[in-house]
């Protein structure tokens, strides 16, 4: 696909890209979403007439690079902290469902 | 006994001068804000949590260091309100979403700020207020994840505009900027990244000041755009934002991008002389979308600093007008990037599902509201692999155009002045149904968020809104060149003190 042309957003990519999210759309959503993000991208579209050639990309706004802090070990979050927010625990750590096959 | 709840209509200086001098406590001054939250709050949304117990025994044990002869801090005895995506080690923080609320058990209501999650650390900010001895009432409502531009993307409930109740207050930080409107809290914290600050500033009749990239530690901030977001203050004058601000900004090692640069006197620069000062007036600000009557309340504001003895003359922003849409592409993009914490493992909520990938499906399809789930997808999609090139990239290098564009500007003046909005505070539910005319409300606040730059949002005259009606705030809108935050609030409290907006409250309020 030429990159200066980016074609209208359709519902089957919603879908492939919401799985890539992992957002689950609920029923009628991802039509909802598709109309409304085609609205955007079709106004997203006239970045497309900015000459850019000669430019380079601002990925961040920073006045002045600061230097990284020293690499002193300092204390952690305490194992009891960290778990105290999570829906689900078990045997001292955070629970999860099954993403491995066992056999 | 209470002392009159008038109190909390000092300016922020006062408050804490006469709580240093004794003359009244720090725990009648909390009560007063409490009662007033009590009063006033149920008609307008502009709280989520209420830390009563918390906030009077923090002012107990400002009272108790001064009865030990201890100096009190800057804000001391102060009520600060705090928008919701501060991290607060003993209260509830929800960023206004679903997401970081604990699941509802049998019996619960299915949506309840209380179940926030339980942060256990305070955001750098929170630290140095708490230093500073200022009380922290309640956590203010907000758009969810600081996402929207009318606060009724919160998961929760909307905030209502007190000078009209049927209007929006703005967003994202549109709890902190009505905590402060409404005379709850005489200052409030709130995050601006792309105008979270100054538009629900402009829509409330208060002062906000968002800092130059980099001037506040975003530490214990939930992130939504990390090359955008900045933690600033809200109050009723430019000397009590100034002097929050002045408290919370400064180096912090926790967050990466947080500047050395020392601290100016924000405060001290109130009431300096702004003679001779260069202002430049964008025509590109003055097109058409901005609503004649918001137009010559914002020129006339210019005139006004015209007579204080500063130079008025035109610039230009070309690229103003790809602000909106390459803001949309790079905070879209950041923002899908930052939400994949939100997974239902760590903390908040989880929804089950039969394996890990269904979980996290469920999880973030129940958590996230609409707004937050067509952002997260937009982002995914420009990141994308095929439109990689056409939109992030593209959206990266016009932001450099965008900031190139101030660049120029200021080697000719040294502030710049626009309007913060091109409407009054619309009615609620008016764009709620459009993102992209959503998204247009920020058109004038996108350009310095993308460019990195500090600017405030200083009351300006009131006008009626089209239709007619009773007037309502506009906002004057200065921008200064990076780390020029001290001479921002020079040239706002200049104009504050001519502006015909001085000394105006919502009416009607109880």
């Amino acid at each position: 696909m030429p990159s200066d042309s980016p074609a209208p957003i359709h519902a089957d990519e919603v879908k492939k890209i919401a799985a890539l999210a992992h957002l689950e759309l609920g029923p009628g959503e991802a039509e909802r979403m598709t109309r409304e993000l085609a609205r955007v991208l079709a106004y997203v579209r006239q970045l497309q007439e900015v000459d850019v050639s000669m430019v380079a990309p601002t990925a961040h706004a920073q006045v002045d690079r600061q230097p990284l802090r020293a690499d002193d070990p300092r204390p952690s979050l305490p194992h009891e902290l960290a778990l105290r927010e999570a829906p689900v625990v078990s045997q001292d750590g955070f629970a999860v469902p099954s993403f491995v096959e066992e056999g | 006994m209470g002392i009159d709840a008038s109190v909390l209509d000092r300016s922020v200086g006062d408050l804490a001068r006469l709580v240093q001098s004794g003359e009244v406590s720090a725990v009648e001054v909390t009560r007063a804000a409490i009662d007033r939250i009590e009063a006033r709050d149920p008609a307008l949304g502009a709280f989520l949590t209420v830390q009563a117990d918390e906030a009077i025994a923090a002012a107990r044990a400002v009272d108790d260091k001064r009865a030990r002869g201890e100096a009190l801090g800057k804000l001391a005895g102060v009520p600060i309100g705090l928008k919701d995506a501060l991290c607060t080690r003993d209260a509830p923080t929800t960023s206004g979403s679903k997401i970081l609320t604990r699941r509802a058990r049998p019996g619960e209501p299915d949506l309840d700020p209380a179940r926030g999650f339980r942060p256990p650390y305070d955001a750098h900010v929170v630290e140095r207020l708490r230093a500073a001895d200022a009380v922290l009432p309640g956590k203010c409502n907000m758009d969810e994840l600081a996402m929207g531009s009318s606060n009724e993307n919160s998961a929760f409930f909307p905030v209502k505009n007190p000078w009209d109740l049927t209007r929006a207050p703005g967003g994202s930080s549109g709890g902190s900027a009505v905590a402060v409107a409404a005379g709850m809290t005489p200052a409030a914290l709130g995050s601006d990244t792309g105008g979270s600050i100054r538009q629900p500033a402009a829509f409330t009749g208060t002062v906000g000041i968002k800092p130059t990239y980099g001037r506040v530690s975003r530490y214990g901030l939930i992130a939504f755009a990390s090359s955008l977001d900045q933690v600033g203050s809200f109050a009723r004058d430019v000397r009590g934002a100034a002097r929050v601000l002045e408290v919370v900004a400064g180096r912090d090692g926790r967050d990466a991008t947080s500047l050395d640069a020392p601290v100016d006197g924000y405060e001290a620069a109130c009431g300096r002389d702004v003679r001779g000062l260069r202002v430049g007036v964008p025509e590109e600000y003055f097109a058409e979308g901005l609503d004649p009557a918001v137009a010559a309340s914002v020129r006339s504001a210019i005139d006004g600093l015209r007579g204080l003895g500063c130079t008025v003359e035109p610039v230009h922003l070309p690229h103003t007008r790809y602000a909106v849409a390459a803001y949309y592409v790079v905070a879209t993009a950041e923002c899908s990037s930052n939400l994949a914490r939100f997974d239902g493992v760590r903390f908040g909520l989880r929804v089950p599902g039969r394996d890990l990938g269904a979980m996290y499906d469920a999880t973030r399809g129940a958590g996230f509201g609409r707004e937050v789930k067509r952002r997260i997808l937009l982002g995914t999609y420009v990141l994308s692999s095929g439109y990689y090139d056409a939109y992030y990239l593209r959206a990266q290098k016009v932001r450099t155009l965008v900031r190139r564009d101030f660049e120029d500007a200021f080697r000719s003046v040294d502030v710049i002045a626009t309007p913060v909005t091109p409407t009054v505070a619309f009615p609620l539910g008016e764009k709620v149904d459009d993102p992209l005319a959503m998204y247009l409300a920020d058109v004038y606040t996108l350009p310095a968020s993308l460019a990195g730059l500090p600017a405030i949002s200083v009351p300006c005259a009131p006008v009626s809104p089209g239709g007619g009606g009773a007037p309502l705030p506009v906002g004057l809108h200065l921008v200064a060149p990076p780390l020029h935050e001290a001479r921002l609030c020079a040239v706002a409290h200049a104009w504050e003190q001519i502006s015909p907006a001085r000394g105006l409250v919502p009416p009607g309020l109880p």
